[in-house]
Formats: C-alpha cells, structure tokens, sequence
C-alpha cells in the first residue's frame, strides 16, 4: 500500500491526478497552458516603463493595440492580457506555483542539497552552483522562445493538445523529444 | 468573477498535482530523457490517456461543451519550436509549468530558469514582426486540425472518415496500454520506485 502522501506518487495514481487536472480544466474553462503567461508578464513589466506599449483602441478586436507586433497579434489579445492581468490565464500560473508551494510544504520542502541543483546534475557536472545557473538561465530561454515559435510548451501543447488529438500537439511533443532525449543521453551519461 | 475563482482552483490542483508526481523535481525529467527511469514517461502517459478518455467519453455523452475545446494551430514553426523548447528541456530539467512551480517550492536553479525564460520571452516579442510573414507560419493540414472530425466543432482533420471522439477514446486507451508495457527503466541501478528525496 502507497501513502498519497509519497512523492512521486506511483504512476497510476500520478497519471489519474494529472489526467483529472487536464480534463477538469477543459470540462470547466478551456484546456491549460502556461508559456503564454511569460509574454504577459513581460508586458506588464514594459507596459510599467513605457505607457504606449499597450494602449485601449476602439478599432482593435480587443479593445487594446500595442506598437509590439506580438502583442498586437490576433486583434491585441495579449495586449488586453497585459492591460487587464487579473485575467484568467495570469491567475491560473500564480495559483499555480500557489499549489505547488503548498504541496511542497506539506512533504517537508525540497532538501537543501537539492535546491541549487539535481543529483544528476551534480554526478555529471560537479558542484559549481554558477555553471548550473547559467546552464538553466541560457536553457529557459531556449524554451520560452521555442514554446512561443510553437504557440505553446508542455502543457498547452503536449498535455493539453494531445488529449485533444490536435496534429499540433503531436508535432509539438515529437520535436521535444527528438531533440530532449538525445541531447539528455549525451549530457547526462552518469545517472546520479 | 467566476472565471477568476475557476483559475484559482484549478491553477492549484494544477500546481499541487506537479508537484506529487515528481515533475517539479528537474532530476526526475532529466532521468526520464536520458532513458535510466521512465517513472515520470508512464505518469505523463497515462495523464494524457485518462484525460482524452474523460474528454471523448464526455463528448459523446453529451456532458462536455465542444466549445470548450480550443485546437492551437499546427505550422512549422511548431516543430522547429518543440526542438528549441526540447534543448533546454533536456539541460535544465524545466519547461514553463514546470520551472515555475519548482520555483515556488524552493528551487534555486529555477529561479534563474524563469529569468532565461522572461528574456526569451521578451527576445521572441521582439523578433516576432520580423518573422511573422515568414514559411515557419505557413499552416499544416488546415491549421487547427484535429487527427479526425470532432462534432460539435469546425476543426479541419486529417481522416475526414473517422469519428474524432472514438479516435480519442482509441488513443486514450493506447497510450494507457503503452504506459503499462513501458519498463520503469531501460538501464541499471536506481529508480524512482525507492524513495528519491
């Protein structure tokens, strides 16, 4: 027998969880995703140095223009993202990191030896805290910047496209992994 | 209103169930893409089965709103993105749901995680105009395309002939099926099965 309170729970359980979310999420609203959110909160910061990046507009779908292409993108969505952040999206990251800091205080927190880095990570790479944070700085942004050329990263596009059987979804995940696990392979020959 | 309180529950059952199944541990995705233990593979695996079976068993009963599904656009900037995002998935451990919540539970190494990901972000919005009328938008298939018609929707599909939500029930339950076949691990030594933390 398995205490729920085991983490990682075993996968059936696991699986049943995070499948429930996704399915709950689409029943209730629309299907999750995250990496748009990287785009808003970026605006939101811009938007707090220079007003005229997003702007209201009655001839914008929106309701909202903003000179930055992106932004302005479909009729200005992310441009009323950026001028509205309690929006549904913004809310469900922050409730998000919410949740996982509450699960991650009821199981005790990460280990203090884990916080800098993985076990893995350490086997293959040493101890040295500055080439970890450079190496996951200079990775983050391989992936935001892929996930918004994908129009989505894990969640909106693996997790949530596939459940959907959207061919983007499909697309997405094979590009991922065809480039994550041979890459992972390599790096990372010492298991840890 | 409502809306809100919705992104509030669900934000953090979302939040919470990354953080049980070992996703915001980025030692747990790197040892699932160097293959030595597939734990968090079966976990994903069968998180996508069960929800695309709830998703088209509801459909076909009639309890879910077709409206609710949104289909992001497949072009092949799609592909090209998944490699990029692939990258630095393999080298960090982290994608954008999950470098956040391992930031939120104490994580060091994600904070600079988020921080890359902000300039990439920011670095994209700036490169978007120029791209923008380029090949890599080019739509594949229609654009939207569902594998195969889904009623209630005007989503292009690639197997007009088909019924979507049996296509959906079908994949559902293989990839439950591949889940359990999948080893735990292809390689030697430890898995995820002996407590990790």
């Amino acid at each position: 027998m398995t205490s729920w309170q085991q983490v990682p729970l075993p996968w059936k359980a696991g699986g049943l969880l995070l499948g429930l979310v996704f399915f709950a999420a689409v029943l209730l609203v629309k299907p999750i995703g995250v990496s748009t959110q990287f785009v808003i909160f970026d605006g939101i910061l811009w938007d707090a140095v220079d007003a005229s990046v997003v702007v209201p507009s009655e001839e914008a779908k929106s309701g909202f223009t903003s000179p930055n292409a992106y932004l302005d993108k479909s009729g200005g969505k992310y441009a009323k993202s950026v001028a509205n952040p309690l929006n549904y999206g913004f809310v469900f990251v922050i409730a998000m990191m919410a949740g996982a800091l509450m699960s991650a205080l009821l199981r005790g927190g990460v280990p203090k030896s884990e916080r800098a880095m993985p076990q893995v990570w350490r086997a293959n790479f040493g101890d040295s805290v500055w080439r970890r944070y450079a190496a996951t700085f200079i990775a983050g942004f391989l992936v935001l910047f892929g996930a918004r050329l994908a129009g989505g990263c894990t969640s909106g596009h693996m997790m949530s496209g596939m459940m959907q059987t959207s061919l983007s979804g499909y697309m997405f995940a094979a590009g991922a992994f065809l480039a994550g696990i041979p890459l992972a392979v390599y790096l990372f020959s010492k298991e840890g | 209103m409502t809306t809100v309180l919705l992104a509030i529950l669900l934000g953090a059952a979302f939040g919470f169930a990354l953080d049980r199944v070992g996703a915001t541990n980025p030692g747990y995705i790197i040892r699932m893409l160097n293959l030595t233990d597939l734990h968090l593979m079966k976990t994903i695996l069968t998180g996508i089965g069960v929800a695309s079976i709830l998703l088209f068993g509801g459909l076909l009963l009639g309890l879910v709103d077709p409206g609710h599904l949104s289909v992001k656009t497949a072009y092949y900037g799609v592909f090209l993105g998944g490699l990029l995002l692939g990258v630095g998935f393999a080298v960090a451990g982290y994608c954008p749901g999950t470098g956040l919540t391992a930031m939120a539970t104490g994580r060091i190494d994600a904070v600079f995680f988020v921080l890359g990901g902000l300039v990439g972000a920011g670095a994209y919005m700036l490169a978007y105009g120029g791209i923008a009328g380029t090949d890599l938008f080019t739509k594949i298939a229609g654009g939207d395309a569902t594998l195969a018609p889904v009623a209630g929707t005007d989503y292009p599909s690639i197997l007009g002939a088909m019924s979507g939500e049996w296509l959906g029930l079908a994949i559902g339950v293989a990839l439950i099926v591949v889940a359990w076949v999948l080893p735990a691990r292809l390689g030697d030594g430890r898995t995820m099965s002996a407590p990790a933390e």
